[in-house]
C-alpha cells in the first residue's frame, strides 16, 4: 500500500494544542469518549474518529464537520479519557475556528442559539429568556415553535413579559467591545 | 456564615421556585446571602462556545464583584453559572497573562482570593449534616426520591471537585438527612440534553425521555435535581415526551431546595411549589 500521507501532519494538533494546551497527539483510540457520549448517535463523525482526524492533520474536515456542533459539552468524555485529554476544550476551539473560518456549519441551528443567546446578554447584561426563545424561533425560521410553552410558563409566574436590563449597561457593552479589542490585537 | 449571591438569569424567570427556596433554606439554617448588586450575566454555554476571554471575563465581574463586597466566598446556585464561575477564577489563578486581559476588559484589578461554592456543598459541608437533621421539622416520611446530578455537578472533576464523579451522592445524603428515601437507579448523571431543547428539540427529547423513564422505573415518586436547566428540562418536556413516545410519566421534578425547604418546615408558597409544572402535590401529599 502507497502512503497516503507526507510530510508532518501533526500541525493541526499543535494549531490546537497551542489555543488550548490540550494535546490531542496522545490520543489512542481506545473509545471511551464515544461509547460515553450520549449524542454519538448523531454525529456522522463520532468523536474518537475526529480526535483521529486531527492527529491526520485532515483540518478541513474537521472544521467542516459535524462533532463538535453535536456536541453539548456534558463532560462524560473528558472525564473518563485515560489520557486526560479535555475533550470539550477541543470542542471549543473547533467551533471557534469553525465559525472564524466562516465554514458551513451542519447544525445551523446551534450556531443560531449561540449567537441569539449572546445578542440578548449584549443588549440587557442578563439573558432574557421568553425574547431569547422568541429571537431564536425568528433565527430558526420557526416562529411558533414551542408557542404552547409560554401560556403555561406565564400562568406559573416563570416568564417576565419585560427584560431586567442592568443599572450599569455601559460596563457590559464595556466588557463585549474590550475583549473583541484584545481579540484583535492578538491576531 | 456570610457569602455573596449570585442567582444567574434562570433564578431570575423561569427557575423562579429555585432562588425562594434557596432562600428559605438558607434563612432557616443560618446561612446568610447577600445578592451581588447589578450582577451581569455569566455568559453561559455560548461565551463558551464562541470566545474563550468572553467566557472569563462575563463570570470573572462576579468574582471582582465578590471582592467590592469584602467577600471571599460566592455561592452560584445554577450548575451551568457555578462552572463558569469556576472555570473564571481557576483559570485566572494559573495564568497570569488571561488574569492581566481580563482585567483589561472588565477595566477593573482582581486580587483572586474567591472561593466559588456549590451549594449542595455548603449544606453538607458548611451547615454540616448534623445541624441540617436538627433543623428538620416535618420529616419527608416516606417520599421516593430520584436525585439526579445531570452533567456539571461532578463534571469535568478536575473543576467541580465535588462528589463521586460516576455515582454521586450528595444530595441523596441531604435528602435523607430530611427524611425522604432515595432511590438507586443508574442516571444519575446522564446527560438531560438540555443545550438542544429550543434549537433541537427531537434530539433532546431522546435524551430527556431516558432519565425520566429512568427515574419512574426505579419506583420515584419525584425527581430532585439542582440545576434549573436540567428541571426545567425535565419538568416542561414531559408533555412533549408523551406525545413522541407515548409515556407519560407525570413525574414532579423538584429542587433539592424544594424539598429540604418544605422539611425545614418552610411552607410550599415559600419554596415556590405551586410554580412546578408537572403537579408535585400529590406525590407530596402524605406530607
Ligand atoms: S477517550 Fe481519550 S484516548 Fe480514548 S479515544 Fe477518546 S480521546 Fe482518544
Ligand atoms: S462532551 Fe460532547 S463529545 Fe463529550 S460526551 Fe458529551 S456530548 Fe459527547
Amino acid at each position: 500500500m502507497k502512503a497516503a500521507i507526507k510530510g508532518d501532519v501533526s500541525f493541526f494538533a499543535k494549531e490546537i494544542e497551542a489555543a488550548c494546551g490540550q494535546d490531542v497527539l496522545t490520543c489512542y483510540q481506545c473509545r471511551k469518549c464515544t461509547m460515553g457520549c450520549p449524542m454519538a448517535f448523531k454525529m456522522k463523525v463520532k468523536v474518537n474518529e475526529m480526535m483521529r482526524a486531527v492527529q491526520l492533520g485532515r483540518k478541513e474536515d474537521v472544521l467542516a464537520g459535524d462533532t463538535m456542533w453535536w456536541c453539548v459539552s456534558c463532560e462524560t468524555c473528558a472525564t473518563r479519557c485515560p489520557q486526560g485529554i479535555e475533550i470539550v476544550e477541543v470542542m471549543d476551539v473547533l467551533r471557534e475556528m469553525a465559525i472564524k473560518g466562516e465554514y458551513y456549519i451542519p447544525v445551523e441551528s446551534m450556531k443560531s442559539f449561540h449567537e441569539v443567546f449572546l445578542n440578548s446578554v449584549r443588549s440587557y447584561g442578563r439573558l432574557y429568556e421568553m425574547g431569547f426563545a422568541m429571537d431564536l424561533n425568528l433565527a430558526l425560521l420557526d416562529p411558533l415553535k414551542d408557542a404552547g410553552l409560554g401560556p403555561v410558563m406565564f400562568s406559573k409566574g416563570k416568564l417576565k413579559l419585560l427584560p431586567h436590563k442592568v443599572k450599569n449597561l455601559e460596563s457590559v457593552k464595556k466588557i463585549f467591545e474590550n475583549v473583541k479589542k484584545i481579540e484583535e490585537l492578538q491576531e | 456564615m456570610k457569602y455573596a449571591y449570585y442567582p444567574g438569569c434562570s433564578l431570575e424567570s423561569s427557575a423562579k421556585e429555585y432562588d425562594l427556596s434557596i432562600r428559605a433554606c438558607c434563612g432557616l439554617a443560618g446561612v446568610d446571602l447577600v445578592e451581588i448588586p447589578d450582577w451581569v450575566c455569566c455568559g453561559a454555554s455560548s461565551a463558551h462556545a464562541t470566545s474563550h476571554l468572553l467566557s472569563i471575563a462575563l463570570p470573572a465581574k462576579a468574582l471582582v464583584q465578590t471582592e467590592a463586597m469584602g467577600l471571599h466566598q460566592v455561592i452560584a446556585p445554577c450548575v451551568a453559572c457555578l462552572t463558569r464561575l469556576k472555570v473564571a477564577s481557576m483559570e485566572m489563578d494559573e495564568d497570569e497573562k488571561l488574569k492581566s486581559n481580563v482585567e483589561k476588559v472588565l477595566e477593573t484589578p482582581y486580587q483572586g482570593n474567591v472561593k466559588v461554592r456549590n451549594i449542595l456543598d455548603v449544606f453538607l459541608n458548611d451547615v454540616g449534616l448534623d445541624r441540617v437533621k436538627m433543623a428538620v421539622e416535618k420529616p419527608l416520611k416516606g417520599l421516593k426520591v430520584a436525585c439526579y446530578y445531570g452533567c456539571l455537578l461532578t463534571r469535568p472533576p478536575h473543576i467541580a471537585q465535588f462528589d463521586d464523579v460516576e455515582n454521586p451522592h450528595s444530595m441523596d445524603d441531604l435528602m435523607r438527612a430530611v427524611g425522604a428515601e432515595t432511590v438507586d437507579w443508574s442516571f444519575k448523571t446522564d446527560c438531560c440534553g438540555v443545550s438542544m431543547s429550543l434549537a433541537e428539540t427531537d434530539v433532546a427529547l431522546d435524551l430527556t425521555n431516558k432519565v425520566l423513564e429512568g427515574a419512574k422505573d426505579a419506583g420515584a415518586d419525584c425527581v430532585a435535581v439542582a440545576c434549573p436547566l436540567c428541571q426545567s428540562n425535565l419538568d416542561l418536556r414531559q408533555k412533549d415526551i408523551g406525545n413522541k413516545f407515548g409515556a407519560f410519566y407525570d413525574l414532579p421534578v423538584l429542587y433539592f431546595s424544594q424539598l429540604m425547604g418544605l422539611a425545614f418546615g418552610a411552607t410550599t408558597r415559600d419554596v415556590g411549589l405551586e410554580k412546578v409544572i408537572v403537579n408535585p402535590f400529590p406525590a407530596l401529599g402524605a406530607i
